[in-house]
């Protein structure tokens, strides 16, 4: 099952999705098995705080700060995003503490 | 959002180059780390003289030319063969490989895999795995490998593969005998956890060349083979990706071999040959070089056989006022040498060649005769399947 993204999920990156800053062609690329795709700023701004510890609301939050934008449409890009990598099976969510 | 380059020329020049440079920065490398391999599949894209192991490139070889992959700017490796398991050091070179933040992707056999091996060149840092299959059950299967047992065990190292929570792809090869297996070939590899699935339609050079009069498919097998993988794709949609290559004798257009010569792609051989693709050696007459006598970089700007077809300027009629010579650079070359004879030719699966029309009719006369008999690929230049008893 590929994972349903909402403000609350904490996503990661799986093992096979590299998201990289390459020297050579000096731009941000993401690498999947055979292909290498190119996330556009937006992108690479969500994506660099994909760390497995915070939530799509953290990451949001954080951005309309940095960016000073509203919060609600920075969330809804990024779940709208995050959920289009989630559907190719390059984006997994952590699983929720049920202690 | 990301998108998905369908063309990734962008990607193959530097910052600031020239994008119209008929080569860029190379984006991914095959690594032909062996020809040694147990299955014996009579469509091999190996050359029919296989490289001995004594010529194979070192480990201290290879660990050096996966450095100077990453400082061309190379960012994913294919490990391949022959069967890449065949060689003992290959989680040495994936952890190189990671080490210099180099993309890796396992191309297997599977069937000499076992669930610590594979373990270990996770711990290396795989990213992906690739499995063939021959067909969709036992008997076909391990027929077509040559290997009886290949077609379980290769079962067994998927599960491994998904249990160790890598992204598995299974690569099938269709042709003639098998092609009446698609729809179960296409469940199967839902059943294994494929995320993808490339389903190839044989190409034919080298071993698939010795081999066309009894892998070569009618038109009718075809056009079924193309409207189930339409089928598929729907009823598959965000379970499993479908990548299909139709053969080219029955294709009005070339395909764009390998993003175009020498363009954003090559391939090292065992013995560390340059290769454009991995049947370029196939065209005699080319003169390639090798890591062991070059730096990689050099070989890529300078190579003869790399440079021979590179972009349009070497193109002849009815490829040189072609509106679509950007689109598929003229086919591929070593399609052209093989049923022309000279690589320089336009590619015979376009329908512009002067070729097209007796290569069609060769291929639906083959296809509609009754050998089924295969020569398998092996070092001794290939062996008669025996008769049916």
């Amino acid at each position: 099952m590929r994972p349903s993204i909402n403000p609350g999920s904490v996503p990661r990156l799986p093992r096979h999705v590299k998201l990289r800053h390459d020297k050579a062609r000096d731009r941000w690329l993401i690498l999947v098995p055979e292909r290498v795709l190119v996330p556009d700023d937006t992108a690479v701004a969500v994506l660099t705080r994909v760390d497995g510890a915070r939530s799509v609301q953290d990451i949001a939050e954080e951005l309309a700060r940095t960016y000073e934008a509203p919060v609600a449409l920075i969330l809804a890009d990024s779940v709208a995003l995050l959920q289009g990598l989630a559907d190719k099976g390059f984006l997994a969510v952590m699983e929720a503490d049920h202690a | 959002m990301p998108e998905d380059h369908a063309d990734d020329f962008q990607l193959v020049t530097r910052a600031g180059e020239d994008p119209g440079r008929s080569y860029g920065i190379p984006l991914a490398v095959l690594a032909e780390l062996t020809h040694r391999c147990p299955l014996q599949c009579p469509y091999c894209s190996n050359p029919i003289q296989m490289e001995s192991a004594s010529n194979e490139l070192t480990t201290e070889e290879w660990l050096r030319v996966i450095g100077e992959l990453a400082d061309l700017g190379v960012l994913q490796i294919h490990f391949s063969g022959g069967e890449p398991t065949a060689r003992r050091d290959l989680s040495e070179m994936i952890a190189r490989a990671t080490e210099v933040g180099l993309y890796s992707n396992l191309i297997t056999s599977a069937v000499v895999l076992t669930r610590d091996k594979l373990a270990a060149l996770v711990d290396a840092g795989l990213c992906h795995v690739q499995i063939s299959v021959q067909g969709a059950e036992v008997t076909l299967a391990d027929r077509v490998g040559g290997y009886r047992g290949g077609h379980a065990r290769k079962l067994e190292a998927a599960r491994w593969t998904r249990e160790l929570d890598l992204p598995l792809t299974v690569n099938a090869v269709m042709h003639r005998q098998n092609m009446h297996q698609l729809p179960a070939i296409i469940d199967m590899a839902v059943e294994m956890g494929a995320a993808r699935l490339e389903v190839a339609n044989v190409q034919y050079y080298g071993w698939a060349l010795r081999n066309r009069g009894a892998l070569m498919p009618t038109p009718a097998q075809v056009e079924e083979c193309t409207a189930t993988v339409e089928v598929a794709r729907v009823r598959l949609h965000s379970v499993l990706e479908i990548d299909y290559v139709i053969p080219d004798y029955y294709a009005l257009r070339p395909k764009q071999c390998m993003g175009g010569w020498g363009r954003q792609f090559f391939n090292i051989s065992p013995a560390g040959k340059v290769l454009p693709c991995h049947a370029a050696e196939t065209i005699t007459g080319l003169r390639f070089d090798s890591v062991r006598d070059r730096p990689l970089a050099w070989i890529w700007d300078h190579s003869e056989a790399l440079n021979a077809y590179r972009g349009t300027g070497w193109m002849p009629e009815p490829c040189r006022s072609c509106e679509w010579k950007e689109a598929d650079f003229g086919g591929c070359r070593c399609q052209a040498f093989a049923l022309t004879g000279s690589a320089g030719n336009t590619d015979p699966a376009c329908a512009r060649s002067p070729h097209h029309d007796s290569i069609f009719a060769l291929a639906e006369n083959e296809a509609s005769e009754d050998r089924t008999r295969f020569v398998y690929r092996n070092f001794s230049g290939g062996t008669a399947e025996a008769e049916p008893t």
